[in-house]
């Protein structure tokens, strides 16, 4: 059975150069070529191997992202993608989690029928981890998060959800949106024909009014939240070093009893 | 974990001065290859092999190989690294499209390569040598020849071996002796021992495609009487399965100062009778057809020679920022402060940085010169193939002599622990050393830029040669006071170049020995020059660049800076070595040889 699923992929700074904070919107700046987040090449990864295991079907991505950017588009364009939705417009600088929900929402029901909804669980660079479930209320369907691996049997997706203990193993119908962990697959390489061939895959650019929302609703206008301050986080304390001289573990020990972790 | 970062951003640049991107593009051949497909695929090629190779390299420098009566083991992580890399495809970069290669561009390909052996000069050798086997096949084999093989080699599923040395034939390889016995049904029958073979045997492949050197019984003696074969580990059915073991064998491998992970074997041919080769291009035309491979394969090694020397050149700033000795002068601060602030290391690290630019430019002109001559036609094309000939041994030896130069700068960057194994660096030294040595000694290389390669069009090609770097000089003359004492330097190696030139030209008719005694400190003038020549292109490109508006300014800056250095400071080296040109051969020989060994 052909299974067609949209990923959402977030462009980003390269976090090795990710670029300043612009102290008067206190957001980042974004003026920098942006990469694809780490963070979604699982989820592009997942979709990609789901795809394959059904014997049919595509991957489609959608992102939200200044400029017209397809830098990070085109790696998983490469991966395997079939094509694209990117929305970009000016309107949408200074959208919060919720704004960006609702544009993705929109987005991905413009992308077609998708059985399956893939995200990460947070991005790399806002991680608010809040996205995926906003995205799933909007479109009305179930939200599953943290999943470590998708099973698909006909209408209904099992997932083994992880857990500060394992897993749990939960079950929704298609379609559903799931967010994945990081580092749960590993995200294949582009290849060179993939990356050629990625020159050619479409990416269809939309605008807000092309998405059939209100300016309004987005973008600076549209925040409900408001970024009070942003400071220099403290830098961490030097560790402290112990010198084994057999006796090591017992500091150990107790210093994790003194955490209360033990 | 390797912190090894492609210079993506450096390769670039050179790509964008030197590269003829747009040229390429318009052509019908290189037409996928336009600048932003190019930057994508760099960008891509980059990140694969800092996080697939680099992460190896370590491993298979303290681990090395194990040589067993079966075979050549590589290190355990080796296979999966090898695996991606088939999966990505990457071995078909340059290779013919009629065989499933992407067949792209050599220049950029060249400076893609950087990135490959920065991350792991042992392990890159693998697909360095199935290039240059594909490359010997694409040009030489029969059209069944390059069905049955070239595909697998295109995807890197088979590898290469390029056999040439044995015991007596090192430089001299006129004084092969593995025999070729022709048999009824076409094909021959080798023997022989060849050794000092990379990647000779390995686990890394299902099949390995040697091509050998061989003698047929009424061969001519010398080079002329030199054949090409081909000769599989398994034999290969006409449908592409593989049968049964053909008679080579890796009877031992090397110990070697550095490339440990890169097999160097021993191989035997025939001991049970014969080993079943085919006969590649015509009988007795084995020389002419190495030479087809040799420009790629000289430029390789050259590259080979930046990439290692670049590898080690970013651990060395690194450490430069981290380590603390000493006070700074001129400041009041008690220190310690990070060396990189230090007078004499500063200057460690600019003689290798605007050495290492001046090599990716250079490497990146003269692979381009391969492209141009083939994308266009006539005289056009007649003289950027000149340009690639007389440049091709300035790239293998300059690259590879500054490869050591530099590895060992970083090295002492490091103090004690550059000589400590766990800081890397003293592998990059180890590992660079040999780059001088193989694909033609330096000295070999020296010989051909004096013997062949400035006599050719009877001296057109080289006066050709200093009409280009004139018209640069002129240009940077012009170009403000900024570069005045750097267009001085450049012009004053110009002078130089030119008139050990001529010297050479003149003495080298009436008597070669001197010309040949002053070989290969005439092949490094001719590089600081070239060098400078380059430099001073980068110079005014990042200038326009600056003046144009740009938000990396300080990266263009730097440029600049280096370019500014390897002019003023780099190139007058040229001048202590004029002497040893000029001289002539006599005092070499003023010392008879026993007084050599008399201690
Ligand atoms: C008032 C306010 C103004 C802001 N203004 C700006 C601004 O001007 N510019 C700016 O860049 N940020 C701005 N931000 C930050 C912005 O809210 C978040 O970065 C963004 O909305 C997504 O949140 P996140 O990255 O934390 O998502 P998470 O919930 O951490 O993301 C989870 C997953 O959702 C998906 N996802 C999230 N965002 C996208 C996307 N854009 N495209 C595709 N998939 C996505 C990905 O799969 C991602 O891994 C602003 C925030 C606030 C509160
Ligand atoms: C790690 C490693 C990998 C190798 N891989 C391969 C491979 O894959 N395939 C292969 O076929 N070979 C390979 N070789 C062999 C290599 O190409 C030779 O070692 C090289 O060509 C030099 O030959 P030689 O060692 O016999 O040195 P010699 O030829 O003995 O040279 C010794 C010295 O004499 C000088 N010299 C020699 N002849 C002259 C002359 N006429 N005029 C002036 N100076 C001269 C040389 O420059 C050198 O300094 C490899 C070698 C090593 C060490």
């Amino acid at each position: 059975m052909a299974m067609n699923i949209v990923v959402c992929v977030k462009q980003i700074p390269d976090p090795a150069d990710p670029g300043e904070l612009d102290p008067n919107t206190k957001t980042l700046k974004r003026d920098v070529k942006l990469i694809l987040d780490e963070a979604d090449s699982y989820g592009v990864e997942m979709a990609l191997q789901l795809v394959d295991a059904a014997g049919g079907g595509e991957v489609t991505l959608v992102s939200m992202a200044p400029d017209d950017e397809v830098g990070g588009i085109r790696t998983a364009l490469a991966m395997g993608a079939a094509k694209a939705v990117l929305v970009s417009d000016e309107a949408l600088v200074g959208s919060d989690a919720l704004g960006t929900a609702k544009v993705l929402a929109k987005a991905i029901e413009r992308a077609g029928d998708a059985d399956l909804v893939i995200t990460a669980t947070e991005s790399s660079d806002g991680y608010t981890g809040t996205v995926p479930e906003q995205v799933a209320e909007l479109l009305g369907l179930p939200s599953i998060t943290f999943a470590k691996s998708i099973e698909v049997d006909g209408n209904t997706i099992k997932v083994k959800r992880q857990t500060e203990a394992g897993y749990d193993d939960v079950e929704a119908p298609t379609p559903a949106v799931i967010s994945v962990t990081a580092g749960v697959v590993e995200p294949r390489y582009p290849s060179f024909k993939g990356i050629m061939a990625a020159k050619s895959k479409p990416v269809d650019e939309v605008t807000v009014a092309d998405l059939g929302l209100d300016a309004d609703a987005v973008g600076w206008a549209g925040a409900r939240q408001e970024i009070v301050e942003i400071a220099t986080a403290e830098t961490r304390e030097a560790g402290t070093i112990i010198e084994d001289e057999g006796e090591g573990y017992a500091q150990i020990v107790d210093f994790l009893a003194d955490l209360k972790v033990i | 974990m390797s912190d090894y970062k492609a210079p993506i951003k450096d390769s670039l640049f050179a790509l964008r001065m030197f590269g003829h991107l747009n040229d390429l593009a318009a052509s019908e051949k290189y037409a996928q290859a336009d600048p932003e497909t190019v930057s994508t695929v760099l960008g891509e090629f980059g990140r694969f092999f800092e996080e697939v190779f680099g992460p190896v390299n370590a491993i298979g420098d303290t681990e090395g190989l194990k040589w067993s009566p079966e075979g050549v083991t590589t290190p355990a992580e080796f296979k999966p690294a090898y695996e991606k890399y088939v999966e990505a495809g990457w071995q078909g970069f340059g290779a013919d499209t009629a065989y499933g290669g992407a067949g792209w561009p050599q220049g950029v390909y060249c400076l893609a390569s950087e990135f490959m052996s920065g991350s792991n000069a042992a392990l890159s050798m693998l697909p360095g040598l199935t290039v240059g086997a594909m490359e010997l096949l694409e040009h030489w084999g029969s059209e069944e020849q390059k069905e049955k093989y070239l595909p697998r080699m295109v995807t890197g599923e088979w590898s290469g071996t390029m056999n040439l040395t044995e015991p007596q034939a090192g430089s001299d390889v006129g004084l092969s002796t593995t025999k070729a016995d022709p048999q009824e049904d076409g094909s021959y029958l080798i023997s022989g021992t060849k050794i000092f073979i990379s990647f000779g045997d390995h686990d890394l492949t299902e099949n390995i495609i040697h091509l050998v050197l061989a003698r047929t019984p009424d061969a001519p003696p010398g080079t002329r009487g030199i054949s090409l074969f081909l000769v599989p580990k398994f034999m290969v059915h006409d449908d592409g399965s593989l049968g049964e073991r053909n008679d080579v064998d890796c009877v031992s491998i090397e110990h070697k100062m550095g490339i440990h992970a890169s097999p160097t074997c021993v191989l035997s041919f025939g001991a049970q009778g014969g080993a079943v080769g085919y006969l590649v291009g015509e009988p007795n035309q084995g020389m002419r057809a190495m030479f087809t491979m040799m420009n790629n394969a000289r430029l390789s090694v050259g590259t080979q020679g930046l990439s290692i020397a670049q590898a080690s050149y970013q651990k060395a700033a690194i450490y430069s920022r981290e380590r603390l000795q000493g006070r700074a002068i001129g400041s009041d601060s008690p220190g310690p402060v990070p060396i990189v602030q230090h007078p004499d290391v500063r200057r460690m690290l600019l003689t290798m940085r605007s050495q290492l630019e001046a090599m990716r430019n250079l490497v990146a002109h003269t692979a381009a010169a391969l492209d141009m001559s083939q994308v266009t036609t006539g005289e056009e094309s007649e003289g950027w193939t000149e340009s690639l000939e007389l440049l091709t041994p300035v790239v293998k030896s300059f690259c590879t002599e500054l490869a050591v130069e530099i590895t060992s700068l970083a090295v002492q960057v490091f103090g004690g622990m550059g000589y400590i194994e766990e800081s890397g660096v003293s592998q990059l030294y180890r590992d660079a050393r040999i780059a001088p040595i193989y694909e033609g000694t330096n000295g070999i290389q020296a010989m051909d830029l004096v013997g062949r390669k400035l006599g050719i069009r009877m001296g057109g090609a080289i006066a050709d040669q200093f009409g280009r770097m004139h018209a640069t000089l002129d240009e940077f003359r012009d170009a403000g006071s900024e570069f005045e004492a750097s267009a001085q330097a450049f012009s004053s190696a110009l002078d130089q170049l030119e008139s050990t030139t001529a010297w050479i030209m003149e003495h080298g008719m009436a008597d070669p020995r001197d010309a040949l005694a002053g070989a290969s400190p005439y092949l490094m003038i001719f590089g600081y020059t070239t060098g400078a020549w380059l430099m001073a292109r980068q110079a005014m490109t990042a200038r326009s660049d600056l003046e144009a508006g740009s938000d990396d300014a300080e990266y263009l800056e730097a440029k600049i800076t280096s370019a500014r250095f390897f002019c003023e400071q780099i190139s007058p080296k040229v001048a202590g070595l004029v002497p040893a040109v000029t001289a002539g051969h006599e005092i070499l020989y003023d010392i008879p040889e026993e007084q050599l060994t008399t201690f």
